[in-house]
């Protein structure tokens, strides 16, 4: 009985130390509120990076800690943007119980959640089932469906016109959007900030472990007990629910809707924010949205409409060399100082992953030190043979 | 009704010889190369260079798209897809997006954003009547081409010691390997006559099918359809599912306002069918056969 309790505290104590709080995270929150007076002249683009960090946010839930391939996010995004642009333009003038104006920016966001919510909860089901390939295309078919609804129902969302008109009320009923965006910064920088915090609790609580646990093994999930399907279902509508928050930040804030919000470059765009900087990790959306924001615009200064070719050319990169992200490069930089002679191991063994696949990289960057390698090795080689000729 | 039947067969039939090349490198490797499309892309673009600004006829163009595609296709596998075969299904995602995004902004860059047109050489073009039926030369001509091609494909896999080969390898790529049958090569090879297929198909398909840079995202979901519904395993299937497809497609967008009076019935605009009618399609053979709609069985 008393090893029970035991190891019931013991469980506790590793769910609990899980979610303590770093000195970095405080610092990266320090550093995002702080931006509001370090680049006073760039806030809707912090409000956007904020959004774009919030979508990305919503697919590690899915993708990062549930395991499951989703090209079809932006559809959320977009039933988000078009509720809350819908809220806030016919709802001017009209208002809930007598008082909460239907426009209202936080009731438009709610309303936002739930219509995402019921979309993802009776689309969930469909994800279910099948490989990474159907599940790939069941949230790209869902996608493009509600891309083309949204084409099609002019009458409600304008179409590839867009959607005009879209007036939120002031936040809180006071403070109204401005031309600078200093409403917009801090609307968006505190509800990501809220929206992050709920799903930081949510992975270190049990149910985020119990996620984990079906990403990295479904069937033995299933066989120690755990409603596999349940989790599933509620971690994805959880997610359709983040990024319809999401999208209707953007609407609100840019007051505008339009086909670009549920567009499949949008699923496209924030799972390659993710992978930029590292699925998995709480911080990897965020993270990987200042870097995407940074490098557009950096990139798109030199070639503006060709922005999209070094897109590839990074994902590529991504992909082939650069495993878990920024977050994973950091993670592994600093195993790799904490353990004293790593350095020069990892590096010997970067070297001969580099010649053993023949890399031109490392003829030309360690000419002598590939020599010297493959020489070892040729000697060793001989070494074995020889001494395996020698025991016949 | 009959002429929309055949549009429907030529326009499934194109999409055949486009998506077949996916479905096996699918079946063979467990690749999932969403830039399929890229790939047949470059087949149209190719064909409208050399018709349009080098005057080389028309049938001259088709196996000159063929080839080149397959040496592109053949060159990018070996340098890099063959890196990928063992990474997760997310890479391969990843990796595939990222060569169409290069590949967009290439074909934007020197060819320019509008759709592309090309100039038919006369005897393909006009209508014929069989049968009180109007069918236009050029999608009989396609047809033609396609089921060839469908035949000879047939053909090879089921009688050529390739063929046998290519289906040990993707029955079961383990034992085949132990088989001393040498699964990469083969794979190499398919993978080249898959992209040298989908080439063909993007040249054939510049009359029919819109070119322009955004090509492989439109038409990505096709082939992914086309794969979905007929399944990996043989090539038949993903033939039937392509014309199935293909006159879906067709019916849908000539009867696209078919349900407007259920619409006026409950006083709202109803949206035209004919774009969701592939997709609904995908999502509810996805919900019942997950496996594929032509496919005996489970299957992995």
């Amino acid at each position: 009985m008393t090893d029970f309790t035991d190891d019931r505290l013991r469980a506790r104590e590793s769910v609990i130390s899980g979610s303590r709080w770093y000195w970095p995270e405080f610092l990266f929150w320090i550093a995002a509120a702080s931006l509001f007076f370090l680049v006073p002249t760039k806030l809707t683009l912090l409000s956007e990076i904020f959004i774009l960090g919030l979508m990305a946010l919503s697919i590690d839930l899915v993708l990062g800690f549930a395991g499951i391939v989703t090209l079809g996010q932006a559809a959320f995004f977009g039933l988000g943007a078009y509720s809350a642009a819908l809220m806030a333009k016919h709802g001017y003038g009209a208002f809930l119980f007598g008082i909460i104006p239907v426009n209202d920016p936080l009731l438009g966001l709610v309303v936002a959640a739930i219509v995402a919510g019921i979309v993802g909860f009776a689309t969930s089901f469909l994800v279910l089932r099948g490989s990474d390939l159907t599940r790939l295309m069941v949230t790209l078919g869902v996608g493009l469906i509600i891309e083309e609804l949204a084409n099609k129902m002019k009458s409600v969302t304008g179409g590839s016109d867009g959607l005009q008109g879209v007036m939120p009320a002031p936040v809180l009923g006071k403070w109204d959007f401005d031309l600078y965006g200093q409403v917009a910064f801090c609307y968006t920088l505190a509800v990501l900030f809220v929206m992050f915090m709920l799903v930081r609790r949510l992975v270190h609580s049990p149910f985020g472990l119990s996620l984990k646990a079906i990403k990295q093994n479904p069937l033995r999930a299933r066989t120690i007990g755990m409603p596999v399907n349940a989790r599933l279902v509620a971690v994805y509508t959880i997610a359709a629910m983040i990024a319809g928050v999401a999208g209707g930040l953007l609407s609100q804030t840019t007051q505008f809707g339009s086909l670009d919000m549920v567009a499949f470059h949008r699923s496209a765009d924030a799972l390659l924010i993710l992978i930029f900087g590292g699925a998995g990790y709480l911080y990897g959306g965020l993270v990987g949205a200042v870097a995407f924001r940074v490098m557009q615009d950096f990139l798109g200064n030199i070639t503006p409409q060709y922005w999209q070719f070094w897109l590839g050319v990074i994902l590529l990169i991504l992909v082939l060399f650069v495993r878990g992200g920024i977050l994973g490069l950091l993670r592994n930089g600093r195993e790799f100082l904490s353990h004293p002679g790593a350095a020069k191991a990892g590096a010997g063994a970067v070297l001969r992953a580099l010649i053993e696949r023949r890399s031109p990289l490392a003829l030309i960057f360690f000419k002598g030190a590939a020599k010297k390698v493959i020489s070892d090795k040729r000697s060793e080689r001989d070494g074995e043979s020889g001494k395996g000729a020698g025991g016949v | 009704m009959l002429t929309i039947l055949f549009d429907g067969i030529a326009y499934g039939m194109l999409l055949f010889v486009l998506a077949v090349g996916l479905c096996v490198t699918l079946g063979l490797m467990n690749f999932i190369n969403l830039a399929h499309g890229a790939f047949a892309m470059a087949g149209g673009y190719l064909t409208v260079v050399l018709l349009n600004k080098f005057g080389v006829p028309f049938l001259l163009c088709l196996p000159a798209a063929f080839v080149f595609c397959g040496v592109l296709g053949a060159i990018l596998e070996r340098t890099l897809y063959v890196r990928l075969y063992d990474k997760t299904h997310l890479d391969q995602v990843l990796f595939s997006i990222g060569l169409i995004f290069i590949s967009i902004a290439t074909v934007d860059f020197f060819m320019g954003a509008s759709q592309q047109m090309i100039n038919l050489p006369p005897y393909l073009q006009g209508r014929i009547d069989v049968l009180g039926a109007s069918i236009g030369i050029y999608r009989l001509f396609v047809i033609v081409i396609c089921g060839l091609l469908t035949i000879a494909l047939q053909y090879a896999l089921s009688r050529t010691r390739f063929g046998s080969r290519l289906r040990a390898a993707v029955d079961d790529g383990r034992v085949a390997r132990g088989m001393g049958i040498d699964v990469t090569r083969i794979f190499s090879i398919t993978f080249a006559m898959g992209s040298a297929l989908a080439g063909l198909g993007g040249a054939l398909g510049t009359g029919i099918l819109s070119l322009d840079p955004f090509f492989p995202l439109k038409y990505m979901i096709l082939f992914l359809i086309v794969v979905a519904v007929g399944g990996t395993q043989t090539i038949t299937g993903p033939f039937f599912a392509s014309i199935l497809l293909g006159i879906a497609d067709v019916f849908g967008k000539y009867y696209d306002n078919i349900l407007e009076p259920v619409g006026k019935m409950f006083g709202f605009e109803m949206p035209g069918i004919g774009s969701f009618t592939i997709y609904i399609l995908m999502v509810v053979v996805l919900i019942f056969r997950p496996q594929g709609l032509f496919v005996k069985g489970a299957s992995r």
